[in-house]
Formats: structure tokens, C-alpha cells, sequence
């Protein structure tokens, strides 16, 4: 095993570093979160022209074709500056999903667009009912001669608000938890019966609650074939969630290392609290915490290589619930410590601190959090032990 | 980046399964499968160094031409790792961990050719004596001095928690040579011979019933000025040396996850309270998930230093947290392992533990071993600088506090 960085991996993680100390500062990206928009259409393009939506997709429609090690690491770098851009919702779940569902027509038509920056994109897939089961589905598409009408009702979509498309998932067949008779449809964000209720989440993002009243789509607007979505819509659900939890170690580590500048130069009673034993021990550990996060997410990006092979999809969930279990935990303390150690200053909104222990707070909840994520490496290890 | 693992690892890994398989006896296993602490069964440890000696496999971690294996880090590491699988009894590490690499960076050439190959062949058994009744943690405040008398050193003082002095017949100090300067600066380290006149050994009882340490006494011991290692005055920059030489060495997930496997398999013969085998019940498998979860996160963290040793980096910090990190780990795993075996962990029998007792017991085998673990790895956190002070050197010299 080498954990050294590539040429291109270099490359790659300097370009993304280099953009965000200049043109990415903190008070920028408060700005961009309060923006009508919550980001930049100037920097969408630009990450568009350096390459960066499609570092997940593959060579044939333009895209890097790049590993899951590239991708942890462009997100690890992303997440350092709490980048507001929606990298994640468009390309590595929409984009990969296209990828992996769609006839070539489709994906001749929406990847290149999405990889040049032209499409926003979102994955509406989660339910009330479903609490990030992507199994659990009881919004249904009725089939009508050559037709289907969507009905149902979507939460948590992440960049609900500025898609064009929707990726929807519904049910063409079966009880309400089965992973069989799932189909994936694209949805025209402003067809009739579409009603999307934006907002504003804490940390700075967009998502949106999304219904779908009688929407009509066409059998051609269906991905992949029908009722047979399930294992690339969970593939592309882990993919992404090894993303976002390589965005949080990215974001653990900014905090972790604020902290420890704050209290080198905070005093009290004489001298900088950073002196107090009872806090140095406390940021020996947060530094802990953020080194074995970072193995988790190399842990998983290895397990994770084969998970679009029906044989690497086994250890891939396995792998990635685990990550999402430390990264959880991790980020969940890193973050409550960073504030307790700030004093005061912790609890405001000017500092960044705040910021970046909203984020974390906000990752656990997404994909599945720690507790769902323990349950399902549960499945994983009780039926790898039952084969063995 | 390159997560990948390498064909020739395989190949070495096989081969070191093959020279397992056919050089360890049952009896051997057994001292690997009882033990309940890091230091195994003299006797069988013994046997097993004269079998790796006789192969060249002693040790790993010395250079080549000292009668080491040549291997890199990760042959090491594959080597300690099937070595443990196999239940290989563990070596004793004072001399081919701590006083070999010592002797090796700062002995001279006759001290290097009389010692080395006696502790590769196991004739000299080593103790470690660091440690006094006032000086733990502080450990340059050590009080044992030796004061200069023509060619000899006279040793008075005392020596505590020394591992195995009871049976080791050598024994390396930290003594005081100079009581003006600052402490760390009048410390020599010197090699002793047991058998001198004036050394008393007595016993100190564990937790879990069994004498591993002892207080060694120095009653006017005459020590000759030729075993000193270094120069007088010296000693700190020996000891830290060796500091410097253990870091990063060594490996704790692939002990961990032994250990877990063991618990998972007592867990599967154990009954649960409300049904089905104790591995069924949501409460424990949750610790045992979330457990495992933390495991493999040092697995992983112990990979990136390996990479960065391969590669000649200096790990610096991540090696100094493998140390807090591993031990805290090894004591909630023995931790679930006394909750799984439940009352069987309460019986006394000290005695059935000793490899080849073949003593009669109470309760399944699998539970003879858990509680005496449990109590013996208490102490993992408290030696080899404990995980305060461990801490506290993050805290200073990678955090900067
Ligand atoms: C099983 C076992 C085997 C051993 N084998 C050997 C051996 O072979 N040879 C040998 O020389 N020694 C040996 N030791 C001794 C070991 O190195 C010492 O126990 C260790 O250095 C701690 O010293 P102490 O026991 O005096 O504890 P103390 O130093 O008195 O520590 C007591 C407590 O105070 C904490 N503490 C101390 N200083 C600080 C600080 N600055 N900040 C915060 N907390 C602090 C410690 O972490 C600990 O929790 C062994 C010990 C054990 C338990």
C-alpha cells in the first residue's frame, strides 16, 4: 500500500488548494451561502473549465474517469473550505447514476452538459417514511399506456432548489421496503405538478422538499429498466457518501487545528489556556480523531474499488458503513470540542468555528447517521459470517 | 496513491505460513494461546527464539549485519502478524527490542560482538531496570547511583516493577553518576550481571495472581566501567535512542483483531440472557460492531505509517498515538471479552492457565484466559510512558502547546 499522492494526484488536490486560498476565503463563502442562490454560477463554470465536475465520470462523455482515491481526495480538499458548490448532489449522484442506468442517448445528453457545467442537477430519492432507506420508496410512478404519473413526496433533496432535472426515484412495483421494483425517472424540475419548497439548511447549503402530483413522464424519461434501479441507486448513495466523508475529514481538519492556534494565543489567568493540561489533552484528542477518520476514509476508498462488481458491492457497503460510523462519531466531538474550547467565541456566527461544527453536524444526518450506518455494517458482517 | 497491495507481499506471506506451520508444536500454540500478557511463558518463548535463531527470523527489527532479516516494514509487519495468527509464542523484548538496538547504536565493537549474538541465541536473558520507587513517569529523577571506584562503578539504589528479573541473568540500568547536574544530564547506562554480589531480587504479586515484576536491591554491587554503554553521563541520549528505534515498530491491530475474533467466537458459543447466543443480542453486538469499527481505523492509520516508513519518511506523530491508541483498544477489547464469558470470568485458577498445567477447570476453555487479560492489561496504558504522558508529548511536540 502507498499513501503517497500521484503526479496527478498532486496536481489535482494543489489546483483545488490553490482556488480556495485565493478566491474561496471564509468571509466569500458566507456571502455565497447567504447568496439567493447559496453558490456561485462564476465558480460553477470555473470547475467546470479546470475539470473538477467530472472527475467522477467517465472518459467516453468527457469526464477524468478518475478513482475513488481522486474523488476522497478532492472532496477532503473541498470540505476545508466548506465549498457550497454542488459538486456532490450533481455529479457524483446524478452523474454517476446517469452513468450507470442510462441508454447511451441519455447519457450523450445530459453527461457532457453536466461535466461542462451547463446542468444543475438533483437526487430525489429520500422519504419521510424512509429515514435515508433508499429501499423504502412510497412514492409511485402509475404506468399509463406509454406514460407514468408520479405521485408522492420527497424530502432532504440536496440541491433541490437549483436543479433543472430531477432524478426521481418511485415505485413501478412492490411493497413499500423492497429494494425490488424501484425505477428511476428524469423529471423536468419545472414540469406541472411539481412543487418544490426550497430552504435554506444550517450549514450553509440548499435542499428542498419536492411533491410530485400526478407529474407525467415519458417511458424514455425512465433510467435503466423498470423496477430494476436499486443496486446502482445504493452504489451511487455509497459512492457519495465516501465523499461527503472525506469532506468531513477535510472539515475535522480545519477545526481541530483553528482550535489549537486559538488557545496558543487566548490567555487566562497569565497565561495561554493551550497551558491547561485538561485542554491539551483534550486536543491531543481531536488530532487523534481527525488521523483516524483520514484512515477511514483510506480504508474505505480501498475496500470501495470494486463497488460497482456484484462481488466488491458486499465488502464496499461494509466498508463505507464503517466509515460513516468513525466519521460520524469523529465529527460529532471534534466539533462540540472546538466550541467548548472557543469559549464564548465558539457560540458566535462570526467565527468560522461554528461553521464548520454546523457542517459536520449536518454530514452525520446525511446518508444515514451513525446509528444507521452501525446497523447496516451489522447486516454486512452477520451475512459475511453467515457465508463463511 | 496506490491502496493496492503488492504480489511479492503475498508470496512472503505464504512463505512465512509454511514455516509456521511446520515449525510450531502444539506446545508452543498453547504458550501463544494462554498468555494473558505481552510477556509469554519463559520456556516455551525461549524454545521458539532457539527455532527462530536457527532460521535467521529472531530479529526483524536489527540491521542485517547484526543479525537481523533484512526485511522492510511490511515483511515485518506480515511476519508479526501471521507469527500471532499461528499463536507464536511472543519473544521477550528487553533484549532484542530494548537492550540489543541500544548496544547496536552505542556499544563498541567488543561490546557488540560479546553481547549481540547472545542475545540473538537467548544464552542472556535481559531485564530492563528504569524504573525506581520515586521515579515513574519523571523518570530522569532516578536516585540509583554509581559511584566511580578505579575501573568499576559501586551501584546503591533500587529498582522497581523490573519485568522478569527472576528469571533474566543481565539486566540494563539507568543509573546516577552525577548528582550536581541537571537530572537528565548525570544519567549512565550501564549493563549488570545478575549474579553480582549484592543484587536481591523480590517478588511483586499482579492483579491477576501472577509475578511478572519484581524490586531489584543494588547493595554495593561492583559493576566494570567496560559495560558501560556510551559515555557516563550519557545515558538519556542511549535511552531516548532506543525511544527513537521502538517507535513505529510496532503493530497493535493485528493483535486486536485476534483478540476480537476471540470474543466474537465467545460470543457464538455463549448464551444471550433473552434468547439465542449472546452474539445475537443487539446491546452487545453494538459494542462489538462499533468496537471493531475503531480497530480497523488503527489498521488503517498503522498502513499509513508503514507507507510512510517505506517510502523513508519520518512518521513522527502518527507513530507516537499508535502507542494511546492501541493500548486503549487492547483494554476494551478484554473488556468484552469478561462481558461475554460473564461468571465464568470469576473463577480463580491462576494455576490451569500455565501452558502444559494440564490442570483440571471450571467453566469452557475459552473463558480461562479473559479475566486474567482483563486485569493484565490495565497496565498497558501505565508502562512504556503512560497515555498521560503520551499525551502530554503529543501535546508539546506535534501540537506545539
Ligand atoms: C506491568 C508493568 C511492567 C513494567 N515493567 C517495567 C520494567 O521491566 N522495567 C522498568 O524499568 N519499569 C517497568 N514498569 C514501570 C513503568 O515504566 C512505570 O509504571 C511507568 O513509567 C509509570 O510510573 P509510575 O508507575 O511510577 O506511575 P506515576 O508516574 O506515579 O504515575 C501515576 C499517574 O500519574 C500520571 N502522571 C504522571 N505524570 C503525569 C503528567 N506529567 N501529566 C499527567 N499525568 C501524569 C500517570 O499517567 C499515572 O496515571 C512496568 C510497569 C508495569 C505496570
Amino acid at each position: 500500500m502507498n499513501f503517497d499522492l500521484s503526479q496527478e494526484q498532486k496536481m489535482l488536490v494543489d489546483s483545488i488548494q490553490k482556488f480556495l486560498k485565493n478566491d474561496y476565503s471564509f468571509e466569500t463563502r458566507c456571502k455565497l451561502a447567504n447568496s439567493s442562490l447559496g453558490f456561485s454560477e462564476e465558480n460553477w463554470k470555473l470547475f467546470a473549465e479546470l475539470g473538477w465536475l467530472g472527475v467522477a465520470l467517465g472518459s467516453d462523455y468527457g469526464g477524468f474517469g478518475g478513482s475513488t482515491e481522486d474523488i476522497m481526495l478532492m472532496h477532503e480538499a473541498l470540505g476545508r473550505a466548506l465549498v457550497t458548490e454542488p459538486i456532490l448532489p450533481t455529479a457524483l449522484l446524478c452523474g454517476r447514476l446517469i452513468e450507470l442506468l442510462g441508454t447511451e442517448a441519455q447519457k450523450k445528453s445530459l453527461l457532457p452538459s453536466l461535466i461542462q457545467g451547463e446542468l444543475q442537477l438533483a437526487l430525489a430519492y429520500n422519504e419521510a417514511i424512509a429515514r435515508n432507506n433508499p429501499a423504502v420508496v412510497g412514492c409511485v410512478a402509475q404506468r399509463e399506456g406509454d406514460n407514468y404519473v408520479i405521485s408522492g413526496k420527497k424530502i432532504g433533496v440536496l440541491n433541490g432548489h437549483a436543479a433543472s432535472q430531477l432524478l426521481v426515484t418511485a415505485r413501478t412495483a412492490g411493497d413499500v421496503r423492497a429494494s425490488a421494483g424501484i425505477s428511476v425517472f428524469l423529471v423536468d424540475a419545472y414540469a406541472a405538478g411539481v412543487e418544490r419548497k426550497p430552504y435554506q439548511t444550517v450549514d450553509g447549503l440548499r435542499a428542498a422538499e419536492i411533491e410530485f402530483n400526478g407529474v407525467e413522464v415519458t417511458a424514455a424519461q425512465r433510467l435503466g429498466a423498470e423496477g430494476d434501479a436499486f443496486v446502482a441507486l445504493e452504489t451511487v448513495l455509497d459512492e457519495a457518501c465516501l465523499a461527503l466523508c472525506a469532506e468531513a475529514v477535510g472539515a475535522m481538519e480545519v477545526l481541530y487545528k483553528t482550535t489549537i492556534e486559538y488557545c496558543k494565543t487566548r490567555k487566562q489567568f497569565g497565561v495561554p489556556i493551550g497551558k491547561f493540561q485538561a485542554l491539551q489533552f483534550r486536543m491531543v484528542d481531536m488530532f487523534m480523531l481527525h488521523e483516524q477518520a483520514k484512515s477511514m476514509i483510506y480504508q474505505a476508498a480501498l475496500r470501495a474499488k470494486d463497488i460497482s462488481t456484484k462481488e466488491g458491492r458486499a465488502k464496499a457497503r461494509e466498508a463505507i458503513s464503517a466509515c460513516k460510523v468513525y466519521i460520524g462519531k469523529a465529527g460529532r466531538r471534534i466539533g462540540q470540542e472546538a466550541i467548548q474550547l472557543h469559549g464564548g467565541m465558539g457560540m458566535t456566527d462570526e467565527l468560522n468555528v461554528g461553521h464548520y461544527f454546523k457542517r459536520l453536524t449536518a454530514i452525520d444526518a446525511l446518508f444515514g447517521n451513525v446509528d444507521y450506518h452501525l446497523h447496516r455494517y451489522d447486516e454486512c458482517v452477520t451475512a459475511s459470517r453467515e457465508i463463511a | 496513491m496506490d491502496l493496492s497491495i503488492k504480489p511479492e507481499y503475498l508470496q512472503f506471506r505464504e512463505e512465512v505460513r509454511s514455516f509456521l506451520a511446520q515449525n510450531l508444536t502444539d506446545d508452543l500454540r498453547e504458550a501463544g494461546r494462554l498468555a494473558t500478557s505481552v510477556f509469554h511463558d519463559v520456556e516455551r518463548s525461549m524454545a521458539w527464539q532457539k527455532i527462530l535463531h536457527k532460521k535467521g527470523w529472531v530479529a526483524p527489527n536489527w540491521p542485517k549485519q547484526y543479525g537481523g532479516t533484512g526485511w522492510d516494514v511490511v515483511q515485518r509487519a506480515i511476519f508479526a502478524e501471521e507469527s500471532m495468527k499461528a499463536s507464536a509464542p511472543a519473544m521477550i523484548p528487553m533484549g532484542l527490542l530494548m537492550c540489543g538496538p541500544c548496544i547496536i547504536g552505542y556499544g563498541t565493537q567488543a561490546q557488540k560482538d560479546y553481547y549481540l549474538p547472545r542475545i540473538l541465541s537467548g544464552e542472556d536473558l535481559w531485564c530492563q531496570g528504569y524504573s525506581e520507587p520515586g521515579s515513574g513517569s519523571d523518570l530522569a529523577s532516578l536516585q540509583t547511583f554509581a559511584a566511580s571506584d578505579g575501573d568499576d562503578y559501586i551501584v546503591n539504589g533500587t529498582k522497581i516493577w523490573t519485568t522478569y528479573a527472576h528469571f533474566a541473568n543481565k539486566i540494563f540500568c539507568l543509573v546516577r553518576t552525577d548528582k550536581e547536574a541537571k537530572p537528565q544530564k548525570g544519567i549512565t547506562f550501564l549493563l549488570i550481571d545478575m549474579t553480582s554480589p549484592g543484587i536481591k531480587v523480590e517478588p511483586i504479586i499482579g492483579l491477576d495472581g501472577i509475578r511478572e515484576q519484581n524490586t531489584v536491591f543494588f547493595d554495593n554491587v561492583r559493576v566494570p566501567k567496560a559495560n558501560r554503554i556510551g559515555n557516563e553521563n550519557d545515558g538519556w541520549t542511549v535511552a531516548k535512542y532506543l525511544l527513537m528505534f521502538e517507535r513505529g515498530g510496532q503493530e497493535y491491530a493485528p493483535a486486536l483483531y485476534a483478540g476480537l475474533a476471540q470474543v466474537k467466537d465467545i460470543a457464538s458459543k455463549e448464551a444471550g440472557s433473552f434468547g439465542g447466543p449472546l452474539i445475537a443480542d443487539t446491546n452487545f453486538r453494538r459494542k462489538l460492531n462499533e468496537l471493531e469499527i475503531d480497530i480497523m481505523a488503527l489498521e488503517f492509520t498503522e498502513n499509513r505509517i508503514k507507507s510512510a516508513l517505506g517510502s523513508g519518511q519520518n512518521p513522527g506523530a502518527l507513530a507516537s498515538m499508535t502507542k494511546i491508541l492501541g493500548t486503549e483498544l487492547s483494554q476494551r477489547v478484554t473488556e468484552l471479552a469478561i462481558e461475554a464469558v460473564g461468571v465464568y470470568g470469576l473463577p480463580l485458577q491462576t494455576d490451569a492457565i500455565q501452558p502444559g498445567a494440564g490442570l483440571p477447570f471450571v467453566g469452557p476453555e475459552y473463558a480461562l484466559t479473559a479475566m486474567p487479560r482483563y486485569l493484565n492489561t490495565r497496565a498497558t496504558t501505565i508502562y512504556g510512558g503512560s497515555n498521560e504522558v503520551q499525551r502530554g508529548i503529543i501535546a508539546k511536540l506535534v501540537l506545539g502547546l
